[in-house]
């Protein structure tokens, strides 16, 4: 099973992992972090493929992509 | 679990000051990443310009030297002749590598110094508030070209690239494009080409990379990168140019 994980706190809410994941599993959160931006959170039930377009892209180093059986 | 995405060492765990989707971000960890695939953090030195990326030196886990504006060519060949096994690259935008600093950067281009730069162009100069840049499009709007650049008035995008290419000291000239995470990846190549070209003594290289600034293209961050493959490529076209 493949799932990312996001730093919530650096995430500046770009949306461009919103826009590149091509099963749209990361969706713009209506919470806001310390720097007052909205967010983006991972959809845990998803099926991830771990294809790392959204980790390639982020501008922020945000995302983290882990693998468990 | 086993990570297969990480934050690499030598990208420090600061965050960092860029808009949201800014392009310096993702070419800042394509740099760290390089350095990291080539074992050579401690190796390394980079010179930080002037521009957004000021404070790029924070964001790296190796060596830095800032230098002044437009001048971190003339910088890192002083580092180099004196640390010549160091791993020694510049960063720098397009208003400090194509304007002020095109003395500097012709230069160490034509003594072939045995150097790697990574150019950032986004078209404008961002950090003092999205003016006309050397590089900037025929029609762009900017703060100081509001009914967009003419060619009678501004002159013509600077092909600095295609310029330095022309020099018999330059060894490697690529143009990448931070349009979609499959140029993200062809940018890592050639930023890793460039470090182990120099690693390699084959002398000077550059990246060319078309780096997005949502800001002052009044562009959303996915429309910025829509606008890289549709306007920007169309000028200045991807692929190894020497
Ligand atoms: C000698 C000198 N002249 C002018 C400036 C003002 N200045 C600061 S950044 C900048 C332009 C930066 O544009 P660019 O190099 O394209 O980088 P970007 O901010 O777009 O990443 C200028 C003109 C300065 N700091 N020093
Ligand atoms: S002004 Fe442009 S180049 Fe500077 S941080 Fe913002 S988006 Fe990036």
């Amino acid at each position: 099973m493949i799932k990312i994980k996001i730093d919530q706190d650096k995430c500046k809410g770009c949306l461009l992992c919103v826009n590149f994941c091509p099963r749209g599993l990361i969706k713009k959160s209506p919470k806001l972090n310390k720097q007052g931006l909205n967010f983006v959170e991972f959809d845990l039930q998803g099926d991830c493929s771990g294809c790392l377009q959204c980790a390639v892209i982020c501008p922020d180093c945000c995302i983290e992509v882990y693998k468990s059986e | 679990m086993e990570k297969i995405f990480k934050r690499c060492q030598s990208l420090s765990d600061l965050p960092m000051h860029y808009c949201p989707g800014c392009g310096h971000g993702i070419a800042h960890r394509l740099v760290a990443e390089a350095v990291d695939e080539l074992g050579v953090r401690e190796e390394t030195i980079g010179v930080a310009p002037v521009g957004c990326a000021v404070v790029a030196y924070d964001y790296w886990n190796f060596d830095c030297s800032e230098a002044a504006h437009g001048r971190a060519l003339a910088v890192a060949t002083a580092i180099k002749r004196v640390h010549p096994q160091k791993l020694v690259f510049t960063y720098q935008g397009d208003g400090d590598l194509a304007a002020i600093g095109t003395n500097e950067t012709i230069h160490a281009a034509n003594r072939g110094e045995n150097l790697s730069v990574i150019f950032i162009n986004n078209a404008v100069y961002g950090m003092t508030g999205g003016q006309l840049a050397p590089t900037t499009l025929l029609g762009q709007k900017t703060s100081t070209s509001v009914d967009g650049r003419q060619k009678q008035l501004h002159g013509y995008p600077l092909k600095i690239s295609e310029i330095l290419a022309a020099l018999p000291g330059v060894y490697y000239v690529e143009r990448v494009s931070l349009e979609s995470p499959a140029g993200v990846l062809k940018a890592k190549r050639a930023v890793k080409q460039a470090f182990q070209n120099q690693l390699n003594n084959l002398g000077f290289s550059l990246v060319e990379v078309l780096s997005p600034c949502p800001t002052y293209w009044g562009l959303s961050p996915q429309a910025a990168l829509q606008w890289i493959k549709d306007v920007m490529q169309k000028e200045f076209p991807v692929g190894r140019i020497k």
